[in-house]
């Protein structure tokens, strides 16, 4: 059928700010889709408040709102816009519950607006646990038998029913705590005790166990005709029992028969026709390792995580294929874009193995929960491929930037096998590697498998690797004959293992590699198993057999992507690799892009000119600069792991466009970045790195209490603590562990301030300046901030900028730097500089329509230089805009919601509005969407005039706790606000975020939300009619003079 | 112990035995599989007669041989390439590894080879002749014998199997057991006849329907049991499946020739121009009936390969013969044409009823 041409315009809904279980992949799937709408001609209008997103960019749709992801806000839109269609099933569980919500109350039909893709009926029958059991039971298809239940005695009745295991799973916990495997009638009736304790809602699901089967996904599209077919399987290496975004995935399944393979296919392709899901559709089994019996997890009527992953899998562009489908086309009318060649109603057939690992936030909060179960606890993910599994497990393992040498982890060698045994039971994170550490003592794959129920496939494979560890720590570099090098290498250690084995330098085993000529052969992803000719530009590297990459003699340039999606390092670099990527292509060059995120727009073959999805190590980096013959490299853009490998590839003589190691150096050392502002007269805090307790004790006497102290070269303030004494100093040396050398700084209490700017060396452009609402204290990233600034003056702006083009020219500095600024009154201080693109630069971009990244990348390609300089003229913008964090605690628990130094948040999203008010209050609608309660629960803090004046102005009721009386209602509530630093504080903050409550640790943050409840109703407007606001005035350039 | 794949077209490439090192030579014509599961089924199908086979998915021989999974008594292909072929296979029920199970019908494996690399060859050169060698001599004017490979692959004798009320003669070309299973599923007596069986014995068997199954080879070397054959296409409801598909559109007069390389795999999309649906099949064919030989035939093309437009499969415009050329029993791959068995099912009912207003 072709397409549908009774509509014109298509509202797109996107996924909103970055939580855990919802992350980069709708990105992914949300740009791809925009720009398949937009190829068939249709008008694109997108709602997604996240910006640091790529779909939000002026290329992929012809109207972007950056408005609250709420119903009645998208109802708004719709009355303005007047879309002809809808498509929600590609903007996460976000999209697809808006949508429902917006059908069930009557919008769509008001307004005309069709549902694109699946049916709501669809939806519901897929979403709907009961619809879903009941569909499924007339298909014939086993689901889990389960109930929801109030009372012990239920879950009870439903125990002499079904029998015994039975899994018990509060709703509404924090990161899924509070369940577990019930074995017998007395464990059943205390985890479900506990459980109904634990939820928000007093209710448990409660269900027959399947824990321990194999966990299976396949991955299927469907168009309207009802062609179906299966882009992918792909089996969990950790059985049911982890949830899958937790789990260590392969692709295709290695364990399946071909009966069963097929059998879970035919399953999925019923199921998904039953449903009448157009577009693509996840559905997860869990398979008996010991029968044919399977049971249906979960369908997911949309696209996912897994469809991400499945389309970096096979190559297959699954999101931009839904939704072509959704607009009326069938899979066999549509060219299969990698082949050139196929119909996209091609199955792919893969022709070597992808293996996905989880990318979890502990290195950053070790006092989390770590125990993985049915709650998702992973920020990200990447992956490996190579034709064996052991190098695709091992390029996964390399490319999630832990401290550990391939397979080993440097903390479990040091545990006794007492405490691993321990450590595995309790299924952490740390289980893979703690599996292997037992392995390397001896422990028999039967005691391993009879804990974690782990396929022995892979724990054979596992066992065959730690053999060859010890294979090669019985060598030398000397002696691994050039076989055993080959096969070492083949089978995935990497040169700097071989080299730590080996007690010789990286560059040595390099090199001797290379003299032997094992040098790695690149294989194309062309989704046909070479079955066809294909067009693919998407390459793996793999030291076994033929070289299929054909190199140009054209100028290219190399952009390191940023890898896993982490706290603190998050979309926002992708999308400033992926503007770089468009930059340099508008200019001509050739675009070389390597990266290891399947979730990523940057990993979507047709971004670059070519991908190579490998670890952003150096030695498969320095391997792709060789056999592409690259010369020019760009690490501003991927965050802080492109620029932390700036030495080392300088060291092997690569150019490196703009940032240098030096001027790397010149920033990030701290003498050295303090000697530079001494020498132009810059204030900064005082502030020291110290090599020593001796000399730590000693700063801090000179400098004076408070003070913050943290390593040197990390991301999010990893390991960053505020100290306000000489006793807390005690308290922080005694956990000992201090990672010296240390930064240490004068605490200022005051405002903080930050800007991005690009630089030719010379001039500056920065198109904003943001000011922090929170104070100093907070980690930039978990702040709200505003642009343009409501309380510094323009002599602080100035000096602001004086400031920057004083380093810049200095430095003489090309690309892109954010700096932040600590402003205490009429007084301006710098307190970091960034020599990259940064969280901010996407915001700053979008909201005043300069593309920094283009300019940035332009000047670094030497073909652009700045006529002068190009700094804000604030006070013009006609919006205000309002950045704000957004926090995954829910999914993390034991993690303090309280806000400090340390970044704890995932996501982010902005408003804009005429004024500062309605800018916050949209900021906090979706937040307050919902909540009933008229209180403020404001604990341990003294009620001044300020507070009070702003409680009376917001019509809140104020219920003030002390330490003698902390009784709320959190029924009553809709916000809560707790400074405090004990543990019942933390417990209370829990208890909010718990709750689904706003909760505050700073009071800047609280008296923003009140001051917003004066602001009446608020109107929705697209990025663009706010810059035609503009144009109108007579700007000639937005936000430029 | 190292050896070496020769194709004729002078490539060679250097592996490791991971059976025993042959003691002679072997020869055969170099074919690719694409699906990524179902090995087993692929070695013991009787189409692969005397096929060196690549495997195309890396990791062969993961889930390990078992005693369901055979669509014949014994693997029929000559050698077996791979990447890498698993020692530690694990499933429940795996009852021997890969490697076992070959080198017990002295088949020999040879792993660590580029198979990505020579499939290429095979795309750009197509399907040839190939030698699995300990020696590294390359090979190239290989000949291999034009025999007749149905008669190696054909049951014998007649077999018995169900007691169902539909009685369905299968004609055994080189017959997948799934044929078989899916006639029995579907409460059929099945017959299986040798596939020289002539028409008057079939007549004796009184079958309901007849199934011309899959076999090996170019199908014109089957040209002498043509007119047998005819007649009985002519009398009974009948099912052609790969070789048996392109053995009626011979018998009706039709041609067929021989691609460059076949299909083999799971993942191609068929469509059903009768219902107007598009769906994935299980595929192993190097011949294709020609589009232009069937005008005056009596067929009408049902089935068309979405890849490459061939045909896939015939409907006779007034006799009860429907041919497909995928494999609708699947085993190995998408079972998505189970419902070919249905709709013959209809057509033998259908044909009886005929059968008996006239009587």
């Amino acid at each position: 059928m072709p397409k549908d041409i009774s509509i014109q315009s298509i509202l797109v809904i996107g996924s909103g700010p970055i939580v855990i279980g919802q992350a980069a992949e709708f990105d992914y799937a949300g740009t791809q889709a925009c720009a398949a709408l937009k190829e068939e001609g249709y008008k694109v209008i997108l709602v997604n408040n996240n910006p640091a997103t790529i779909m939000s960019d002026k290329a992929f749709a012809d109207k972007v709102y950056f408005e609250p992801m709420t119903a009645d806000s998208l109802e708004k839109i719709i009355k303005k816009e007047r879309p002809d269609g809808l498509l929600a099933t590609l903007g996460g569980q976000t999209g697809l519950n808006l949508a429902f919500k917006l059908s069930e109350s009557g919008v769509l039909e008001r307004y005309g607006v069709k549902l694109l893709g699946s049916s709501i009926e669809s939806i519901k029958k897929g979403e709907d646990r009961e619809a879903f059991r009941k569909l499924m039971k007339e298909l014939n298809e086993p689901v889990p038998e389960s109930i929801i239940v109030h009372e012990v005695e239920e879950a009870i009745q439903f125990a002499r029913d079904i029998g015994f295991p039975i899994i018990v799973r509060p709703a509404y916990t924090l990161g899924g705590t509070g369940g577990g495997i019930a074995g017998d009638f007395g464990e059943l009736a205390s985890l479900v005790q506990g459980g109904l304790k634990e939820s928000a809602i007093s209710q448990c699901l409660v269900e027959k166990s399947i824990a321990g089967f194999k966990e299976i996904e396949y991955e299927v599209m469907r168009d309207s005709q009802n062609t179906c077919i299966t882009i992918c399987n792909m089996e969990n290496i950790d059985p049911v029992g982890v949830h899958t975004g937790d789990s260590i995935v392969v692709a295709p399944s290695q364990t399946l028969t071909d009966d069963e393979y097929q059998m879970l296919r035919t399953a999925s392709i019923k199921i998904i026709s039953e449903l009448g899901i157009i577009g693509g559709c996840n559905i997860q089994f869990a398979l008996d390792p010991h029968s044919r019996n399977y049971y249906l997890i979960e369908v997911n009527p949309r696209v996912s995580r897994s469809s991400a992953l499945a389309s970096k899998a096979t190559g297959y562009p699954i999101a931009r294929m839904a939704a072509k489908l959704a607009v009326g086309y069938n899979l066999s009318e549509i060219i299969n874009p990698v082949t050139g060649d196929t119909f996209a109603s091609f199955e792919p057939a893969l022709d070597y193995v992808i293996v996905k690992f989880p990318k979890w936030p502990f290195d950053k909060f070790p006092s989390a929960d770590r125990k993985l179960g049915t709650q998702m606890k992973a920020t990200g993910e990447v992956m490996g491929i190579d034709r064996n599994l052991e190098r695709a497990l091992l390029k996964a393992i390399h490319s999630l930037e832990v401290n550990g040498m391939d397979l080993i982890s440097p903390v479990l060698s040091a545990k006794s096998a007492d405490a691993l045994e321990e450590l595995l039971v309790k299924q952490t994170d740390e289980r893979f590697f703690t599996v292997i550490e037992l392995l390397r003592r001896n422990y028999t794959l039967e005691a391993l498998h009879s804990i974690t129920q782990i396929d022995y496939f892979y724990l054979n494979i596992l066992n065959e690797m730690v053999k060859l560890e010890k294979q090669i720590s019985a060598l030398t570099l000397d002696e691994a004959t050039k076989e055993e090098l080959q096969f070492f290498k083949e089978k995935g250690f990497s040169d700097k293992f071989l080299a730590l084995a080996w007690k010789v330098t990286e560059k040595a085993v390099r090199e001797k590699r290379k003299e032997a000529g094992i040098l790695p052969a690149y294989k194309m992803v062309d989704t046909c198993a070479a079955e066809f000719e294909a067009q693919s530009n998407y390459y793996y590297s793999s030291y076994f057999g033929e070289n299929e990459q054909v190199k140009s003699d054209k100028r290219k340039v190399l952009i390191i992507g940023s890898g896993p999606i982490r706290i603190g390092q998050g979309i926002e670099f992708d999308y400033c690799s992926v503007q770089g990527v468009f930059a340099l292509k508008d200019e001509g060059v050739e675009t070389i892009m390597i990266n290891n995120n399947p979730e990523t727009v940057s990993t979507d073959y047709t971004t670059a000119d070519r991908l190579y999805f490998e670890p952003l190590i150096l030695e498969d980096i320095l391997n792709v600069i060789e056999a592409e013959g690259i010369s020019e490299v760009i690490v501003q853009l991927g965050g802080q792991t492109a620029l932390n490998l700036a030495s080392e590839l300088e060291d092997y003589g690569v150019t490196l466009l703009g940032t240098d190691s030096k001027t790397i150096d010149a920033l990030e050392d701290r003498k050295l970045f303090y000697q530079l502002l001494d020498d132009l007269n810059i204030p900064r805090i005082k502030g020291d790195v110290v090599y020593s307790e001796a000399e730590l004790k000693e700063a801090a006497e000179k400098i004076g209490f408070p003070i913050l102290v943290r390593p040197s070269y990390v991301i999010g303030g990893r390991g960053m603590e505020h100290i306000s004494s000489s006793t807390e100093l005690e308290r922080y040396l005694m956990k000992g562990n201090v990672p010296y050398p240390i930064l240490i700084d004068q605490f200022v209490h005051a405002v903080e301030a930050e800007l991005d700017l690009a630089a030719d060396g010379n001039y500056i452009c920065a198109p904003a300046i943001m000011e922090h609402i929170e104070k100093t204290g907070v980690h930039s990233g978990d702040s709200m901030s505003v642009l343009p600034p409501q309380n510094l003056s323009e002599n602080v702006q100035n000096k602001m900028l004086a400031y920057a083009k004083a380093i810049v020219q200095k430095l003489h500095y090309k690309g892109l730097m954010n700096i932040q600024y600590i402003v205490n009154g009429e007084e301006v201080f710098i307190l970091e500089i960034n020599p990259r693109a940064s969280r901010t630069v996407p915001i700053i971009s979008k909201v005043t329509g300069v593309q920094l990244v283009e300019v940035a990348t332009k000047i670094l390609l030497g073909k652009y230089s700045l006529s002068k300089d190009e700094i804000p003229a604030a006070a013009k913008l006609p919006f205000v805009c309002v950045k704000f964090p957004v926090f995954s605690n829910y999914a993390l628990k034991g993690l303090d919601s309280k806000v400090g130094p340390e970044m704890k948040s995932t996501g982010e999203g902005v408003s804009l509005a005429p004024n500062y008010e309605e800018a916050v209050r949209k900021s906090f609608h979706a937040g307050l969407s919902g909540v009933k309660g008229k209180c403020v629960v404001i604990a341990n803090s003294p009620i001044t005039e300020e507070l009070t004046h702003y409680i009376n102005q917001a019509k809140a009721l104020p219920v003030f706790l002390t330490q003698d009386n902390m009784d709320w209602n959190a029924q009553e509530t809709f916000a809560l606000y707790n400074p405090g630093m004990s543990e019942s504080d933390k417990k209370m903050r829990e208890m909010g975020t718990k709750n689904r409550i706003l909760t505050f640790s700073e009071k800047e943050t609280l008296i923003a939300l009140l001051k917003s409840m004066t602001a009446g109703e608020w109107d929705v407007k697209s990025i663009e009619d706010w810059q035609g606001i503009k144009n109108n005035e007579g700007e000639k350039e937005v936000g430029v003079i | 112990m190292e050896g070496y794949l020769h194709l004729n077209s002078g490539h060679s490439y250097k592996g490791q035995w991971l059976t025993d090192k042959p003691e002679k030579d072997i020869e055969g014509e170099i074919v690719f599989f694409t699906g990524m599961t179902g090995y087993q089924e692929v070695l013991t199908d009787p189409s692969y007669k005397d096929q060196i086979i690549v495997f195309t998915y890396p990791l062969i021989g993961n889930y390990g041989i078992n005693e369901n999974d055979f669509e014949s008594k014994k693997p029929h292909v000559a050698g077996v390439i791979v990447y890498e072929g698993s020692r530690n296979p694990s499933h429940y029920k795996s009852a021997s590894s890969l490697q076992e199970y070959l080198q017990k019908w002295n088949i020999p494996l040879l792993g660590h080879m580029d198979t990505r690399s020579i499939v290429k060859k095979i795309r750009s050169e197509g399907s040839m002749p190939a030698k699995m060698s300990s020696s590294e001599t390359s090979a190239n004017g290989l000949l291999l014998p034009k025999d007749e490979k149905v008669c190696k692959v054909s049951s014998q004798t007649m077999e018995c199997f169900g007691e169902g009320g539909i009685h369905i003669v299968v004609m055994d070309f080189g017959a997948k057991k799934s044929i078989v299973d899916s006639l029995l599923k579907r409460a059929c007596k099945v017959t299986s006849v040798p596939f020289n069986t002539s028409f008057e014995q079939i007549k004796k068997l009184n079958p309901d329907g007849v199934v011309l199954s899959n076999g090996p080879g170019d199908p014109k070397e089957l040209k002498s049991i043509l007119p047998e054959l005819k007649k009985v296409l002519e009398l009974y409801p009948a099912l052609g499946i790969c070789l048996g598909h392109q053995l009626a559109a011979l018998a009706f007069g039709g041609n067929t020739k021989k691609l460059s390389f076949g299909h083999r795999g799971a993942n191609h999309p068929i469509a059903d121009m009768k219902k107007g649906t598009v769906f994935m099949s299980s595929q192993n064919h190097s011949y294709v009936v020609d589009e232009e030989s069937i005008l005056d035939t009596g067929f009408k093309t049902r089935y068309v390969n979405l890849h490459d437009q061939s045909i896939e499969g015939l409907m006779h415009k007034v006799l009860p013969i429907h041919t497909v050329q995928f494999h609708p029993e699947a085993h190995p791959g998408p079972a998505d044409g189970d419902y070919i068995f249905d709709e013959f099912m209809n057509m033998i009912q259908e044909e009886n009823r005929r059968v008996f207003a006239y009587a």
